[in-house]
């Protein structure tokens, strides 16, 4: 899932602070899972600015709705009836929901409520870490199932560098390093031989370095 | 043997002779003065001198300005060269600029952390790692070729090097690593600094069990301790360093005015050492601020004076 963590609200403050009818709009999917940005949170957040809003002594309308998904069209019509009655709209969805709400209401207001952080799993209740960067060409089946991509500070894929110390990378002792995690998979694998091929020069073009990227499927297209 | 390129330092590993490098850290600004006053201290008594290229991600007066000066000094210069701050754009293109000026030697690492350094905002790069480095000089050089398939005019002659760390985890995959490099195109290796002696002679000793050393120089890395505390520091704060507590013992039970000698004296008994250990083909001194010291090291090990090749 996209992960994300919840902005500081004075941030969030200070981006609405001129408006009079704001609304704070959820999303039911991963930043529900996440606890930053589904219904809960949209409460939270609400319950928060009325309450800085009435110390303040101003009067703010602050609304609070929570859409299935903020990456769909069908799920964004939903609120066309009512967008006009809000000067701005504070939404907790990922950084494309932010932006395809921007899209389809242009003449509103949106800020985001949320940092968006990364792709990646829950490990606990309230520790989310990394899995993927989206690079666009799975390398996933050289590597054990571990990305290095992902998953190691140099994203390294002939690893590991030097720096790595009794299974922690260089940059903390909180972090596994990739290489280690990989080499300990290969060997209960029992494909250790496999570390020895060198994995050739990436191609970063289905990266972030590509340019905008899009996945287009005509078998699928109406 | 034959040669390859026209460096220094390949021709006296051919030749049979132990090889003996050196390394400088470029200014932290633009005076020229401190790099080329270290340099001569170093002329006499190293094969090649690494500049090392912004270590510690700590920015720098860069590596190929500061190689280029000590060639124009009629030094042997080592064009260190890390992947963390350069796309294979740049990495390439800086590799036609040294060669511009017959810069023969090369090594080719990742880099450390940006986090350890004065920039810890900013983005790595990362584009190869230090074997797809490795891949792309023996490219330009072998086959003419750059990465995007064109031909290079005059390509670049520079012996290939890479980094080796023994004590670095995971153990088991050290000597597959190697054998990595190797395959790569490495041509000669200079490794992390040794103070664990035992390790590294099991790590050779599995070097050569695959006949690894055969295939690569391997240059024993090695830095005098200057006090107590620079063994603690490496010890404890240093990324994949080793330090035995025998050798921290020594020094802390060194009255601290005789630290400085006895870290010189255990550098000394180290390469007196390492010479006897099969597949050590030379001497990699790694003497950091402490550059004057290098001539007494080489001396006292007797690997001086430093052999003629034409």
């Amino acid at each position: 899932m996209i992960v994300a963590d919840r902005k500081p609200i004075e941030e969030i403050l200070e981006t609405i602070t001129a408006h009079q009818n704001i609304l704070i709009l959820g999303c039911n999917e991963c930043v529900t899972v996440c606890e930053a940005g589904g219904k809960k949170e949209v409460g939270v957040l609400a319950s928060a600015l009325r309450m800085y809003f009435l110390n303040q002594g101003q009067a703010r309308q602050i609304d609070e709705i929570t859409l299935e998904r903020q990456c769909d069209h069908e799920y964004l019509e939903e609120i066309r009836d009512r967008i006009d009655q809000y000067d701005a709209v504070v939404s907790l969805a990922c950084g494309v929901g932010v932006q395809f709400m921007a899209e389809k209401y242009h003449a509103t207001p949106i800020y985001p409520g949320v940092n968006t952080c990364f792709l990646g799993v829950t490990e606990k209740r309230g520790l989310w870490t990394e899995r993927c960067q989206a690079c666009g060409q799975c390398i996933l089946a050289l590597t054990g199932g571990i990305c290095p991509v992902s998953r190691c500070a140099k994203r390294i894929l002939n690893g590991p560098c030097g720096g790595s110390t009794r299974g922690k990378c260089e940059i903390s002792k909180d972090v596994d390093c990739a290489w280690q995690l990989i080499v300990d998979r290969l060997k209960a694998l029992d494909r250790l031989d496999d570390y020895e091929k060198l994995y050739p020069i990436k191609d970063w073009s289905s990266d972030r370095a590509g340019g905008p990227r899009k996945v287009v499927r005509e078998d699928v297209q109406q | 043997m034959t040669l390859k390129t026209p460096s220094k330092l390949e021709k006296i590993l051919a030749a049979g002779h132990y090889a003996v490098t050196s390394e400088v850290g470029p200014p932290r600004g633009s005076d020229p003065a401190h790099l080329e006053e270290k340099a001569n201290i170093l002329r006499d008594y190293v094969d090649g001198v690494n500049i090392t290229d912004n270590q510690t991600s700590v920015t720098r007066l860069c590596s190929l300005a500061a190689c280029i000066r000590l060639k124009l000094m009629g030094l042997e210069p080592v064009l260190q060269m890390v992947t963390r701050d350069r796309n294979r754009i740049a990495l390439q293109s800086d590799i036609l600029g040294a060669a511009s000026f017959d810069i023969y030697n090369i090594l080719c690492l990742s880099g450390d952390h940006q986090s350890f350094g004065d920039c810890a905002k900013g983005q790595n790069v990362h584009d190869l790692d230090s074997m797809q480095l490795l891949q792309t000089v023996r490219l330009m050089r072998d086959e003419g070729k750059f990465l995007g398939g064109g031909d290079i005019q005059r390509p670049p002659r520079m012996f290939a090097g890479a980094a080796a760390n023994p004590f670095a985890d995971p153990f088991e995959i050290r000597v597959p690593r190697l054998a990595k490099k190797v395959a790569a195109g490495a041509e000669f290796i200079q490794t992390q600094c040794i103070y664990n002696l035992d390790k590294f002679e099991l790590w050779m000793k599995l070097v050569r069990a695959r006949g690894l050393h055969e295939k690569v120089a391997i240059m024993a890395g090695l830095t005098p301790l200057k006090s107590v505390g620079m063994a603690r520091y490496m010890k404890n704060r240093v990324p994949g360093m080793d330090v035995p507590d025998d050798v921290v013992k020594r020094m802390a039970d060194t009255p601290k005015e005789k630290q400085p000698e006895e870290g010189i004296k255990i550098c000394i008994e180290s390469i007196q050492r390492l010479k006897e250990v099969e597949g050590v083909r030379g001497f990699h001194i790694m003497a950091i601020e402490w550059e004057e010291k290098v001539p007494e090291i080489v001396q006292q090990a007797g690997l001086y004076p430093r052999p003629e090749v034409a």
